[in-house]
């Protein structure tokens, strides 16, 4: 059952959104002094979306999760869930659950009571919250583990015991803070296809939020990015990876040359005389170009983009081939490496680089 | 050979500084021993001394009589002693849940609503009886009391228990205090996410983790009710002395080894106690917070 990380939810989308928020701001302090942690941001998340917010610390994303879950309470604006109103309604009377950053397991309860609070205080009956307890646990596999404190819990287990608990009640929403970010690489892999599953399972909506690019773009079938407190681009991963909105996105996702053009006539031209591109403006634009995207000339080959080399650097898989444009921008180009000794072409030679019309885009600056 | 050499180098002086000079340590000092020795010494010789005068046979307090537990004896038959024991229990008891009460809802005030403008007065203003000398606590309330006394005629122990519950308090907000602050608040707000009303957040999660800091403050006030002299002795009306101000009022007398006895009971009973509260905590340490 691989879920495919690029819909973008198109098979879940029902008339009404599970999650949305309409122009809301959050400001911190008082007077001239504020900070603007939310800066008038609207988005809605459809039933069954996998949403992530994804930003640099400090841009709002947790804001943006804690004015849903309703810990803040948005200075303007209106969140809305399953079509109600909850902006002004406590924590405890919203149909959403947190998973927290430090997961905030109960140390004095076991595994199992942590997993049964949220459906206590739901005041289900005692035999339907043991039974929920019980597939909740099978879910995330520590029926094992049931009876024990959660201090006993490596940090990988108490993470699921986080999700359980939090899964149990069977929210609207599903808030994810950073779940992650405390686990190592191997294992936070590991519960990326984890929670995948567990939604693909669940079918609950899920809006996750990381500064990881690279976990937002492999699990998300939407991604918002936000910057100081506003929401830049809102896409599917392949959409904000190839067609960024601006500088910021295609800066913080992955890896982008940056080189200063100039906009005439419908044309984009380098300032060595290229055209790479089209666009409606005129004036100084900037270019963006994945180094992926960039192929060296072969030996012998004619035309391109002229370029001098400046050096490489092996990555393993990949080798990025430092170059400097005639006008003296550097660009890199991220070619595949050989099973040969040498990187690449040898520092000083003269190369052609070809792009495909495609993989450019013009940024306003 | 050289470039190695070269790169080496800089690793050198912290090497060899930290095999020179060892970090300071006070246990190294001249004259240590002799100093921990002497200091143990004051403290505990009197009361070992005093125990074991307790079980002496004879009524003098310098000289040796024999092995005896007459005194003890002498003190458990004395009605006035039983009459100080119980009143002492009960003020204890009564200064405790008190002042314990009053504490945990002063520390919840003040940690659990962020700064606030004056929260520091506040902490000063809860922790008066610290600060003030005893003795003028004991005046002024004894010219407080003495004017309530006059105006209602009451003349029962609530004097008594109002006035310990007052100077308990500092003693149970510490601890309480201390293990608000240490306690992870995402826990309350995980609480309210799972449909828990504040009231119930505070019962099923603040209060258990609250539990071992307040049991701590009300020992301790317990403890500290037990053990006032001064302010019960101004405080108290006739007839009403507490152990504490019955055995002050003997030395006055006679001096009799019955003293010693009920001081060596005292000890012991405080002894168990906080063995008790320190096998119980360490029990919920070790288990989770």
């Amino acid at each position: 059952m691989q879920h495919d990380p690029n819909n973008h939810g198109g098979q879940h989308v029902s008339a009404r959104p599970a999650v949305s928020a309409e122009r809301v701001t959050k400001r911190f302090g008082q007077g001239t002094a504020d900070v603007r942690a939310l800066d008038e941001v609207s988005v809605s998340v459809a039933r069954g979306e996998f949403f992530t917010l994804l930003g640099p610390s400090g841009c709002g994303k947790t804001t943006l999760l804690r004015c849903i879950a309703g810990f803040e309470t948005p200075s303007a604006g209106r969140i809305h869930l399953n079509g109600k109103d909850i902006t002004d309604e406590p924590p405890n009377r919203r149909r959403v659950n947190t998973v927290f950053q430090s997961y905030a397991l109960f140390p004095h309860l076991t595994v199992a009571q942590n997993v049964a609070f949220g459906l206590e205080m739901m005041g289900k009956p005692r035999a339907e919250v043991s039974r929920t307890v019980d597939r909740m646990l099978a879910l995330v596999r520590l029926d094992q583990l049931a009876a024990r404190r959660p201090e006993a819990l490596s940090g990988g287990q108490q993470q699921r015991v986080a999700l359980a608990r939090a899964l149990a009640p069977q929210p609207e929403v599903l808030l994810l803070d950073e779940p992650l970010s405390a686990l190592d690489l191997k294992l936070r892999k590991e519960m990326q296809s984890e929670l995948k599953r567990l939604q693909h399972e669940t079918g609950i909506t899920f809006v996750f939020v990381t500064h990881d690019q690279e976990e937002a773009l492999t699990m998300s079938d939407r991604i918002g990015v936000m910057s100081t407190g506003r929401l830049l681009q809102v896409g599917p991963p392949r959409e904000i990876y190839n067609r960024p909105v601006n500088r910021f996105v295609a800066d913080f996702i992955g890896e982008t040359n940056f080189i200063p053009a100039m906009a005439q006539g419908g044309q984009v031209r380098l300032a060595s005389g290229e055209v790479v591109g089209e666009s409606a403006q005129a004036g100084p634009v900037t270019v963006a170009i994945r180094p992926e995207q960039i192929r060296l000339s072969e030996p012998g080959e004619v035309g391109g983009i002229p370029a001098t080399v400046e050096g490489a650097t092996y990555l393993g898989t990949d080798s990025h081939i430092h170059l400097r444009l005639k006008d003296g921008s550097p660009v890199v180009a991220r070619v595949p490496s050989l099973p040969s000794a040498e990187p690449g072409p040898a520092p000083g030679s003269s190369v052609g680089l070809r792009v495909a019309p495609g993989a450019v885009q013009v940024l306003e600056d | 050979m050289t470039e190695i050499r070269v790169a080496a180098a800089p690793d050198a002086p912290p090497l060899a500084a930290t095999r020179t000079a060892p970090p300071f340590s006070v246990t190294r000092m001249p004259g240590f021993g002799l100093v921990a020795v002497a200091s143990f010494a004051v403290l505990y010789l009197p009361i070992i001394t005093l125990v074991i005068f307790s079980f002496n046979a004879s009524t003098s307090m310098s000289s040796w009589g024999g092995l005896s537990l007459d005194w003890y004896r002498a003190a458990w038959r004395n009605e006035v002693v039983q009459e100080a024991t119980v009143r002492s229990l009960i003020l204890a008891t009564s200064a405790a849940v008190i002042s314990t009460t009053v504490a945990t809802l002063a520390a919840l005030g003040t940690t659990r609503q962020g700064r606030f403008p004056g929260r520091t007065a506040i902490y000063a203003m809860v922790n008066q009886p610290l600060m003030v000398p005893e003795i003028v606590t004991a005046v002024s309330l004894l010219i407080v009391f003495g004017f309530v006394r006059s105006l209602t005629g009451y003349q029962g122990l609530g004097y008594l228990i109002l006035a310990h519950s007052a100077f308990c308090v500092p003693f149970a907000y510490l601890p309480i205090r201390a293990r608000l602050e240490g306690m992870d608040r995402t826990l309350e707000l995980a609480a309210a996410d799972l449909y828990a009303s504040p009231v119930q957040a505070f019962r099923r999660i603040t209060l258990p983790l609250l539990a071992p800091g307040i049991m701590a403050g009300a020992m301790l006030a317990f403890v500290v009710s037990l053990d006032d002299v001064v302010i019960t002795e101004f405080v108290k009306s006739a007839g009403q002395d507490t152990l504490a101000t019955y055995m002050l009022g003997q030395f006055r007398r006679t001096l009799t080894p019955e003293v010693n006895a009920i001081s060596t009971a005292l000890l012991g009973f405080t002894l168990v106690l906080l063995t008790g509260f320190f096998l119980i905590t360490r029990k919920r340490a070790r288990d989770p917070r």
